[in-house]
């Protein structure tokens, strides 16, 4: 097996979709953007040097005792709030116990059966701009583990590996682990309701300004249950079809693009549905996604048995929010962000079409903040809809995490405004930036690529053209103004490109037209 | 014998340093010499600290000569119990599985008691992991009973007990999950207290059941304790489960309390705290210690916890279940010893942490782990931790509505006075049965302590006396059992100690 694994037979996507109803559940890990840990004082800053950002108590040092971080719970409040969740007047936390390397004290402590926020539901737009409610089942709270690092052997994994290294600056990391209940009557859209959920939900974090949302830093991570079960109905809301029993079910692990859900859904309805036609069974067990390849291969297996051990943790007292502090939270909550899609397509003044491009690029964001540092709708999206987005392919990376700040996109666009800048000038600003070599006015001024707004320098080189290329001028002169295009080419050429394009025919007109 | 230094009392110390009759330096310096020529017999300490308690004693003289105001038991030397973490100074809890760690931090307690200027002896023995009732289950050998060097000091903290009535320390520090500060106490003849749950911040005690784990202090009598008492508790944002708000000042109770009026005062007598299956002497003792409470003015009536017949079953599920999760941090991964399973070329993380902690646990943690893990396993939880969790209720109720009639109750601490090395080994029942007692306090949260009540006759070995007072009225414990011991010391022609062996080399 190679280091991505190769993929079990599938069922081609509209087979499987004949045959039979996928039912999801998706498990969404949030990394709050606290200051600080949940259960102690240190730093959360992410890319930090291995194990700098650890104490006795996210070591689980003899003797540490955790206490729970005021913003931590008030951002789980507000998450469940967001999600149209009640929030418990009392719960507590409790330990789930298991063994592994990367997790101090071998039990998490997590929430079982009393977690702050449940029942509660998102509605997600799709592609078509028809609307999916997704129920969700709970939100509760949990600290993260440390990250172990395999070492040797072919695949990355425990497995094989020589040695492993443990990082514990992410243990102790808040976290909101987010569940849905079954999601059924998706039908063939299941994928896509799948990748459409996630990033709504990144959309509405991000709004309530709780976690930096990156999936590629894993802060925000979605495991994918699918299981299928025979189809009955062309309908896959019909009663019939919900009557059906739910199949056996795979859990994907740590997805960690909004295509990759989409991918990684399909491809498990593919997988499941080629074991169930050949009469095989699906087997209970966690998955690991392969973006390279796009197939799942088999990780543990898990069985509903599996037992945590759980119980309420003695050392941290129950919490019961303040039923006034709750609502006074939820006077903080965001538009939410359906609505706000809405308000900003009439403000903006963009068609369905555009503002869906918009959304699905995952750039309302970084538009709107552009149109705040002052560009127009229209050019913000221009921008980001444009060569920033054709810069974020070509890097794999999201539009958020390229290097250059919707302030700097907007100052780029008023450097255009103001003539210093051509768009040709502009892409080149756009690299600099991106390179790591600071702000647009730094790349300018460091690259030199202002355009020529002083004229004496323009005119010189409007005569040596002129000059140099007599007969054309002649054309012009004689009336043929659509040749001045090879002047004005000329003088370009010799400012090389540092010239306003339409300054330089207007110069050239002057001198060629009576 | 008295004019020895290591013979004064905790407040006396003090006085005597205020005053300058004698230098801290000379204080610890007396200390670590008795510690040197009794403990080898003892075994109370497993670490000696001497330089850094000189290095204290001696910040304690130059400040004292330079007329600063200092804390109340500034340059009276303490031993501390080996469950908690001293930085720079090894903790092992007793286990092989924490041998050579070094603390790279100090428990909050530990952080007052330095704040308190008070020089750390060392670190004392203790049953494993605060499990046992002996100080026989520590990986490091027992402890000996200073009264009877052939018999147990109590457990867990019979390490600190045997300090005091060795006269190693004026002072030790406990915890106290089951009764491990009380009936250490009371086989030594000594007086140790369990404080309302969290009272005394928990950060840096390594943890045997959280949700039942109280530090204490230990004393040679109740005025030092309270002294103590009053070092060691105070909030500490550390820990959640700390106490908020107003607390007792147990140091004015104390000296009240030694006035001998209880005039007022209505002690409860716990039915079902007494009785068949209590050692003859100490019955005895206890019932001269109510005719002492009603001699000094004091109202006795009897009073029926009916649910403290569960209580030791109910301590037994939900101790254990806490321990199973608490002690999964010992994997080898981190800090402590690490062992590699035997015949295994190339061990997994998780064959390596099995064979440390087979190597590293003994036998009674072994049982108590799987003890735990069986009561939470799915299936069985509802009926074993779930259980246990409602008789707790069922106790706390029976506190409550003992203490709507009683301002404190009384009770033999322990059922019996210490018994021979070895003797309940192989019977584990029987020694979690030395408990039974003092486990209701642990399971309500409320405040407890155990005084001397006299030698029982047929074997001339101490007996305690228990006292337990509603939560956060732990001051009620300090009059009450200051009046007690002034009246049994004012009996007796001097403290109960005085009639411990003396241990001198030169009078075996």
């Amino acid at each position: 097996m190679g280091a991505s694994g190769t993929g079990e037979t599938v069922l081609a996507y509209d087979e499987a979709m004949a045959a039979y109803d996928p039912v999801m559940g998706l498990e969404v890990h949030v990394e709050l953007n606290t200051a600080t840990k949940m259960f102690c004082g240190c730093p959360t800053t992410f890319g930090a040097e291995p194990n700098s950002q650890v104490c006795p108590v996210c070591l689980g040092l003899p003797g540490a005792l955790p206490v729970l971080n005021a913003k931590g719970l008030e951002g789980a409040v507000r998450i469940g709030l967001a999600l149209n969740c009640t929030i418990a007047s009392w719960c507590r936390f409790a330990r789930k116990n298991y063994f592994y390397p990367d997790m101090p004290k071998n039990f998490q402590t997590s929430q079982y059966d009393e977690p702050i926020a449940f029942d509660g539901h998102l509605d997600v737009e799709l592609d078509d701009g028809t609307t999916f409610r997704v129920e969700i089942e709970r939100a509760h709270m949990e600290e993260d583990t440390g990250k172990s690092s395999h070492v040797g052997g072919a695949t990355g994994r425990i497995h094989g590996a020589e040695y492993s290294l443990v990082d514990y600056n992410r243990a102790g990391i808040p976290l909101i682990e987010i569940v849905t209940k079954p999601l059924v009557g998706a039908g063939d859209r299941a994928p896509e309701v799948a990748r459409a959920y996630v990033s709504a939900l990144r959309d509405l974090l991000r709004a309530l300004g709780v976690s930096d949302v990156k999936m590629e830093q894993g802060s925000l991570r979605c495991d994918a249950n699918v299981s299928l079960r025979k189809r009955v109905s062309d309908d896959a809301t019909s009663s019939e079809q919900k009557a059906v029993p739910f199949g056996i079910r795979s859990e994907t692990k740590n997805v960690n693009s909004l295509r990759s859900i989409e991918r990684a859904v399909r491809y498990e309805i593919t997988r499941q549905a080629a074991r169930l036609a050949a009469g095989r069974r699906v087997v209970q067990e966690t998955r690991h996604w392969h973006e390279d390849t796009g197939v799942t291969t088999a990780g543990r297996e898990k069985s509903d048995a599996e037992d945590y051990r759980y119980f309420p943790e003695p050392d941290l007292v129950p919490i019961a929010p303040e039923a006034a502090w709750v609502e006074q939270l939820r006077t903080t909550l965001p538009e939410p962000p359906a609505q706000r899609r809405r308000r900003l397509q009439t403000e903006w003044g963009f068609g369905d079409l555009e503002m869906r491009d918009v959304v699905n690029a995952g750039a309302t964001e970084a538009i709107e903040a552009t149109v705040v540092a002052g560009a127009s709708p229209a050019t913000a999206r221009k921008w980001w809809m444009g060569e920033l987005a054709r810069q974020a392919n070509t890097r794999g990376l999201e539009l958020s995490a390229l290097a250059i700040t919707p302030a700097q996109v907007a100052e780029l666009q008023a450097l255009v405004d103001a003539g210093t800048l051509n768009d040709a000038l502009a892409r080149q600003v756009v690299e600099g930036v991106l390179a790591g070599e600071g702000g647009p006015a730094e790349v300018v001024a460091a690259r030199g690529l202002e355009l020529v707004s002083d004229d004496g320098p323009l005119i010189d080189a409007v005569e040596a053209a002129i000059a140099a290329h007599a007969d054309v001028a002649d054309k012009v002169r004689g009336g043929k103004v659509a040749a001045v295009g090879a002047l004005v080419g000329a003088v370009m050429k010799q400012m090389r490109g540092k010239a306003d394009a339409a300054r330089v025919r207007e110069l050239l007109m002057e001198r060629l037209t009576p | 014998m008295a004019t020895e230094l290591t013979h004064h009392t905790a407040a006396q110390l003090a006085e005597g340093l205020r005053a300058q009759q004698f230098s801290a330096v000379e204080v610890t310096r007396a200390h670590l010499n008795r510690i040197a020529e009794v403990d080898g017999d003892v075994h109370a300490y497993l670490h000696i600290a001497g330089n850094t308690a000189l290095a204290t004693a001696r910040s304690v003289d130059a400040a004292l000569a330079a007329g600063e105001q200092l804390p109340a038991l500034a340059g009276v030397p303490i031993a501390v119990k080996d469950v908690m973490a001293t930085q720079g100074v090894p903790t092992t809890c007793g286990s092989a599985i924490l041998k050579g760690w070094v603390p790279p931090y100090d428990a909050s307690v530990i952080r007052r008691i330095k704040d308190a200027r008070m020089p750390i002896l060392g670190k004392t023995n203790m049953d494993e992991f605060a499990m046992g009732s002996s100080t026989e289950h520590s990986a490091y050998g027992p402890t000996r009973n200073p009264w009877d060097l052939t018999r147990i000091p109590g457990g867990s903290g019979g390490g600190s007990a045997a300090t005091l009535a060795s006269f190693t320390a004026p002072l030790a520090t406990g915890t106290d999950t089951g009764g491990s500060i009380r009936q250490p106490a009371a086989v030594t003849g000594t007086v140790g207290v369990k404080p309302t749950y969290g009272a005394v911040s928990r950060y840096g005690l390594v943890a045997l059941a959280s949700s039942l784990d109280q530090a204490g202090p230990c004393a040679r009598t109740v005025l030092d304790a309270a002294l103590l008492h009053e070092v060691m508790a105070g909030h500490d944002p550390m820990d959640s489960t700390s106490l908020t708000g107003q607390y007792p000042d147990v140091v004015a109770a104390a000296r009240r309390g030694a006035l001998g009026d209880l005039g007022g005062v209505t002690v409860g007598v716990v039915r079902e705290l007494g009785g068949d299956g209590y050692q003859a002497g100490v019955r005895q003792r206890f019932d001269e210690a109510v005719d002492l409470l009603t001699a000094a003015g004091a109202k006795v009536v009897e009073v029926s916890c009916p649910s403290f017949t569960a209580a030791l079953g109910a301590y037994y599920l939900i101790l254990p279940s806490e321990a199973s999760s608490n002690l999964a941090k010992f994997d080898a991964m981190r800090y402590g010893i690490r062992v590699y399973p035997k015949g295994v070329d190339d061990p997994t993380a998780e064959q390596v942490m099995a064979a440390t902690r087979e190597v590293g646990f003994g036998a009674e943690v072994k049982r108590r782990i799987i003890l735990g893990t069986y009561a939470l396993s799915s299936g069985y939880y509802d009926a074993y931790y779930g259980s246990a969790q409602k008789v707790r209720t069922l106790i706390q109720r029976d506190f409550a509505a003992a203490f709507e009639v009683a301002d404190v109750l009384i009770s033999p601490t322990s059922p019996t006075t210490a018994f021979p090395l070895g003797d309940k080994l192989d019977d584990p029942l029987s020694m979690y049965l030395q408990d039974v007692a003092t486990i209701p306090a642990n399971l309500a949260g409320v405040p407890g302590m155990s005084l001397p009540a006299g030698l029982a006759e047929e074997d001339g070995l101490p007996v305690g006396l228990q006292i337990l007072a509603p939560a956060r009225c732990d001051d009620r414990l300090y009059l009450v059992g200051a009046a007690v011991e002034a009246a049994l010391t004012s009996r007796w022609g001097g403290a109960l100690l005085d009639r411990a062996p003396s241990l001198d080399r030169e009078a075996v």
